[in-house]
């Protein structure tokens, strides 16, 4: 299953995949020639007793020094084709990743942190880059290493080969049973070192709150416990790595005895020549370093394992929302209706986060939501755009079901400005015409007037080609807001959604910007989420949300005096603006 | 044998600014610790050569001097051959048991390193000053965890011994050489020359592509950033194919400098390994030339030997110069570690210390338990006599001036009297210095000028700890740690019981939304809190200063995503729970601090304007202003 999923992201480099072990291949070939011709070299050459030695010698010498260039290309090869897999492998896993991750619903991206699929896109996919390449450049060279020599062995003597067949079945047995175990091993010491990192992390990024409880020594506690047990774990694990090494040093010494000593009475015997026990010993040596190799090869593959297993949830992630098979290209008009809408996050919830909620809005009408902290104002307009599914109910748009539009047609009539909002790098421009890539200059600038933006973006020396800084740090909260707002208008959305969009604007513009949507939008509906009365209290109507249920609606005036809820945030918020320090920015 | 976790080869080879003084006190923390395992590591090494040398010495001379004499004999002896093989049985067996112990040993020496550090690590950075956390990216401390502990690993583990094998193997191999034949050896040094010279060549050349991927890696992991946190707003606004084909820019060009990285670096294998088959032929035709025409007093016999000794010579070589790269990036590691481990920790020459109290005939006395009352025990240095004060939360800020540099103040002349039981708020618009002030208090950070003092108690004389275990605190940003939310909140007091910390729970309005959770209580919070809103985090965060049930508390923006009716009902709870203990309150939300006995309003640094709301309003300035937005 991991294998087919991330196997196909070799394509475009499938020839590089090939030709890597073939070359490495190669190599082995004539590299286990050379000590062959060396032998030869010595034996009949400078211990010869031929009349040209040093014809023969040059003879020999030009033989080793072609093999040799041979598998120079053949490594060099091998190491480019090897590079250029591997890299290519990456960058598609990357990009695959990227591609999935676009296509992920608000509720996947919920599932997983910015910092773990940032940690999934570099470190793991570096991890398993690494991997490939050793794999195609050695994973294939030691097996036919192994397979190379011992057949080379049988040939020369095929019952001295057996003691080699003995040796390998017998260590065989003892790798495959070793590494089982610290596969084991090492997973636990993974999972746990992850830990650790992340609780350092924590204590980081946590620190005023460490000092101001003063609790260094409790976190350092906490600490070393953890770093003892890591060392534990990988002390077992290490052990029984190192464990592997006096077998097989043994297993390798045992042959060789084994070998000289057999050897030796089949000489005498006249069964063998000194040269053909020469390389025997030489082969000797080449099976177990291959087999050492390939052990040191599992131990990686197990450790890029949990690198794999990462990426393969994000790429075998599927989006919990699928756009329809027939779907609506068109979206009449701004109307909204809820009926009878459940929904939870969590299926196991056990209080659905809204409760059967029935509701019209018209197109064109300004809606206000208020409600408590966790009162879900913003899972009821999530559904709007389609951002969540709802567990039960339906939500209409244009008085069709939000279920059968075209996403990206439904997106661009209903535009949410989040609560949670992000500017990108790049200039203004370039910001705002995330909302209508083909907006002009005129454009930006109208949509900014609208939102209030206007005033100060031409107030900065470069204007409207403003570098933004990554996240938006060099413009402040209300500032940030502003220009959201500014872009969200630019997709001429039929519904606009203002998810506590304005909360660090102070409230003279707040109220000029209601005021210009008021004139200028009049047609588009518009729903404001506030936590702040004066928001919200020119709202056609008003929606005071209380524990995933509605609690009322109605006009400002009629909500003063029928819900108990709203006059009580109207009192608490009665007598200022309810708002100091950002009044600055302005 | 294997060696987890490997040099990783997506990163530059670094500058080490002092490589040798760090080599130095890199061995020193090894050696000062595992002194004893060092030793007996290094004589394992001798062991394990000399073993692998008898080795050798025994498969070259086996047929020449064992089996050679026996060929033809009618009779012939086994006996000498068989003493030769019981000896090399016994040196293998030897020189195994040496390289297991090595290897033993060396996993208790590695991972007890890594583990000392780490743990060395932490603890110092434990105790580092707020400062030393603002003025470095959080990104480049983590760093020390994840990848320069780690890059120590291989070099202790492998490099050390590595070397020193290689070492011990050269320089007896090197003078072997000489013994058999000088100009030969000389022969041989010159092609190491050249492989060494081809290593640099192909080493510097794949740096430079490194470090083009290393910035190049350093780009995309920035847009992948971007794109990961804004991914809601990229599926708001149907931006996907847009951001896929950037990514495709970025990613194409990574391809393309670490395909050329790898590509030098993999080639430096084959080429060294061939140059020195080379080298091996030009030795062994040139000293059969020599050999053959009796120049230098070569032998037939003696290069043979020599051959062998040429092969053995090159190998560790090569061996050598692959652990070069791994322990110039140990080296590069080890620096950031120390540097880190040299940063000065926070200094605390605080004396007077914080104590549980009770009152006994009108006399305040030191008790262990919990009493509610607490007192400053104030040793006095001269005489050694001691007294208790009472803890009532009388806070003085006496013309204090602060800077996070000593060149740039950012607090000027600031003056406060809070007395026991007060409210004090400030309010001042986004960087006039709010939470700096408080940041003085609990001394995150010293002042440069002026006094701060703590009933009556000059805050420098109180030890930091005790000073801050009377102040809860309640910041801007809410920070939860990866646990169940009934320990978050008991890490306010750590013996608090369930019942404190559910009470305390509901005193901030969050028991309501736990109970509501999958698994109420003991429900794990992950990363950070990502999980649940910035409102819930915060009320999670005044419960756990609740449960704390500290003296004194300082809330900074302690409500500010919490919506205003919650805050209310969290406001009466803490409003009750402050009833007689000093509050210091950062807000910019109006119904935060009208109620409190006195407003400070801050301006550039500077108090501009003070008193209760009602006073603020008759003076008509700058409170005036903000609260009706309007101009007097």
């Amino acid at each position: 299953m991991m294998i087919k999923t991330l196997g196909v992201h070799i394509r475009g480099f499938v020839r590089e995949s090939v030709m890597t072990p073939i070359f490495m291949i190669l190599e082995v070939i004539m590299e286990m020639l050379i000590p062959i011709l060396m032998a030869m070299m010595i034996d009949n050459g400078i211990n010869g007793d031929s009349e040209n030695k040093m014809g023969y010698i040059l003879m020999i010498g030009g033989l080793m020094i072609i093999c040799a260039a041979l598998a120079l290309f053949s490594g060099a090869m091998g190491a480019i084709y090897g590079a250029k897999a591997s890299a290519g492998f990456a960058r598609n896993l990357r990009q695959a990743m990227f591609e999935r991750i676009q296509t992920f619903s608000f509720a996947n991206i919920d599932k997983y942190s910015t910092a773990g699929l940032v940690t999934r896109m570099t470190t793991d996919v570096t991890n398993l880059q690494n991997a490939y390449q050793m794999i195609l450049r050695i994973c294939f060279r030691a097996p036919v290493t192994l397979i190379v020599a011992t057949t080379m062995t049988m040939i020369i003597n095929l019952r001295l080969a057996s003691v080699y067949l003995i040796a390998v079945s017998f260590l065989s047995v003892i790798l495959v049973f070793v590494l089982k175990k610290t596969r084991r091993y090492f997973t636990q010491v993974f999972e746990k070192y992850d830990e650790l990192n992340a609780s350092v992390q924590e204590n980081v990024s946590s620190i005023r709150v460490v000092k101001a409880f003063v609790r260094e020594d409790y976190e350092n506690k906490k600490f070393n416990r953890a770093a003892n047990n890591l060392y534990r774990l990988f002390v077992r694990a290490e052990k029984m790595i190192v464990s592997v090494s006096p077998v097989m040093m043994l297993t390798m010494y045992a042959s060789i005895i084994a070998i000289s000593w057999f050897g030796a009475n089949m000489i005498v015997g006249g069964d063998l020549t000194t040269g053909e026990l020469t390389s025997m010993l030489t082969y000797c040596m080449n099976i177990l370093m291959s087999l050492m190799m390939l052990a040191f090869i599992f131990v990686m593959i197990t450790m890029s394992l949990a690198s794999a297993k990462r990426i393969e949830g994000v790429l075998n992630e599927q989006s919990t929302l699928t756009n329809p098979e027939n779907p609506d290209f068109e979206v009449k008009d701004g109307s909204i209706d809820f009926e009878n809408v459940y929904f939870s996050y969590n299926e196991t919830a056990e209080k659905p986060v809204l409760n059967n909620i029935s509701l019209s809005i018209k197109s064109g009408e300004t809606i206000g939501i208020i409600g408590g902290t966790g009162s879900s104002k913003t899972s009821l307009v999530n559904l709007i755009g389609r951002l969540y599914d709802v567990t039960g109910g339906c939500v209409r748009v244009g008085g069709k079901d939000v279920r059968t539009y075209d996403l990206e047609t439904l997106r661009d009539e209903v535009s949410v400005v989040l609560q949670k909002n992000v500017l990108f790098s790049g200039t203004i421009y370039d910001n705002l015409r995330w909302g209508n890539e083909n907006a002009t200059e005129e454009e930006c600038r109208r949509a900014c007037e609208l939102a209030c933006a206007d005033e100060f973006i031409s107030a900065f020396p470069d204007g409207y080609n403003t570098k933004i800084e990554q996240g938006g740090t060099n413009v402040s909260g209300g500032q940030k807001q502003r220009i959201c707002i500014a872009r969200a208008l630019l997709k001429k959305p039929k519904i606009l959604i203002l998810d506590d969009s304005t909360s660090a604007v102070d409230t003279a513009t707040d109220a000029r910007i209601r005021k210009a949507f008021a004139n200028e939008i009049p047609n588009t509906t518009k729903i404001i989420i506030s936590q702040r009365i004066s928001s919200v209290e020119n709202a056609d109507r008003i929606i005071v949300m209380d524990d995933g249920c509605i609690s009322g609606v109605g006009t400002h005036e009629e909500l003063v005096k029928s819900n108990a809820i709203y006059s009580e945030i109207y009192a608490a918020q009665t007598g200022g603006s309810g708002d100091f320090d950002r009044k600055g920015e302005a | 044998m294997a060696k987890p976790m490997g040099r990783d080869k997506t990163k530059p080879l670094p500058k080490v600014e002092n490589p040798m003084k760090t080599l130095k006190r890199l061995l020193a923390i090894i050696f000062k610790k595992y002194k004893f395992h060092m030793l007996v590591v290094m004589l394992t090494i001798f062991a394990g050569v000399f073993a692998n040398v008898q080795g050798t010495l025994f498969i070259q001379t086996l047929i020449d001097d064992y089996i050679t004499p026996m060929i033809g004999q009618p009779n012939p002896d086994f006996t000498p051959l068989l003493l030769a093989i019981a000896r090399v049985a016994a040196f293998y067996l030897f020189g195994a048991a040496a390289t297991y112990a090595q290897a033993r040993i060396m996993i208790y020496v590695t991972q007890g390193t890594m583990r000392d550090l780490r743990i060395q690590i932490f603890n110092h950075m434990e105790s580092l000053p707020i400062k030393y956390f603002d003025t470095h990216p959080h990104g480049d401390i983590m760093s020390v965890y994840t990848n320069d502990v780690d890059t120590l690993r291989q070099m202790v583990s492998q490099s050390m011994v590595q070397l020193f094998s290689s070492a011990i193997t050269i320089v007896s191999v090197t003078a072997s050489m000489f013994v058999l034949s000088v100009p030969l050896t000389l022969l041989t040094i010159a092609i190491v020359f050249v492989m060494m010279f081809v290593t640099k060549t192909l080493a510097s050349k794949s740096g430079k592509y490194f470090l083009a991927q290393q910035t190049d890696l350093g780009k995309e992991n920035g847009y992948i950033e971007e794109m990961m946190n804004g991914q809601k707003v990229v599926k708001v606004f149907n931006h996907e194919k847009k951001s896929v084909e950037e990514f495709r820019e970025l990613n194409e060009k990574l391809f393309d400098s670490s395909y050329n990285a790898n590509k030098f670096a993999n080639i430096l294998m084959p080429v060294n390994a061939r140059l020195g088959d080379v080298g091996y032929v030009i030795c062994a035709i040139v000293g059969s030339a020599l050999a053959i025409f009796g120049v230098t007093g070569l032998t037939l016999g003696k290069l043979v030997s020599f051959l062998s000794f040429n092969k053995n010579f090159t190998t560790p070589i090569n061996q050598v110069s692959q652990q070069f790269n791994s322990i110039v990036m140990a080296l590069a590691g080890a620096e950031r570690i120390f540097n880190l481990l040299d940063e000065k920790s926070e200094e605390d020459n605080g004396y007077v210390t914080l104590v549980n109290a009770e009152r006994k005939n009108g006399k305040l006395t030191e008790t262990e338990e919990r009493t509610g009352l607490w007192a400053w025990k104030h040793v006095h240095q001269a005489t050694g006599e001691v007294e208790y004060k009472e803890l009532r939360g009388a806070l003085v800020m006496d013309d204090v001036d602060f800077g996070y540099s000593d060149d740039k103040m950012v607090l000027h002349n600031i003056d406060i009297y809070a007395e026991p039981g007060q409210k004090i708020a400030f309010v001042g618009s986004t960087g006039a210095g709010k939470t700096t002030i408080t940041n003085l208090i609990n001394r995150f950070y010293d002042i440069q000028d002026g006094k701060i003092r703590y009933d009556g108690i000059n805050i420098n004389k109180i030890k930091k700890s005790d000073l801050r275990r009377s102040l809860g605190i309640v910041l801007q940003d809410t920070h939860l740690f990866t646990d169940t939310i009934m320990e978050n909140i008991r890490y306010g007091r750590l013996d608090a019981t369930d019942d404190e910390v559910i009470a305390a729970a509901k005193l901030a309005n969050a028991d309501s939304f736990i109970r509501k959770l999958p698994d109420g209580y003991n429900t794990v919070i992950k990363g950070d809190g990502g999980n649940l809103s910035q409102g819930q985090r915060q009320m999670l965060a005044i419960a756990r200063a609740a449960v704390a049930d500290p003296p004194a508390l300082i809330l900074d923006e302690a409500t500010s995503s919490i919506d205003t009716r919650t805050e209310k009902m969290v406001q009466e709870s803490m409003d009750k729970l402050m009833k007689g203990r000093t509050t210091f309150v950062i807000a910019h939300r109006l119904s935060t601090v009208k109620n409190s006995d006195c407003i400070m309003v801050l301006e550039h640094g500077r108090v501009i304007e003070r008193g209760t709301h009602d006073q603020l309003l008759e003076q008509k300035g700058k409170y005036y202003q903000l609260y009706t937005g309007k101009t007097a």
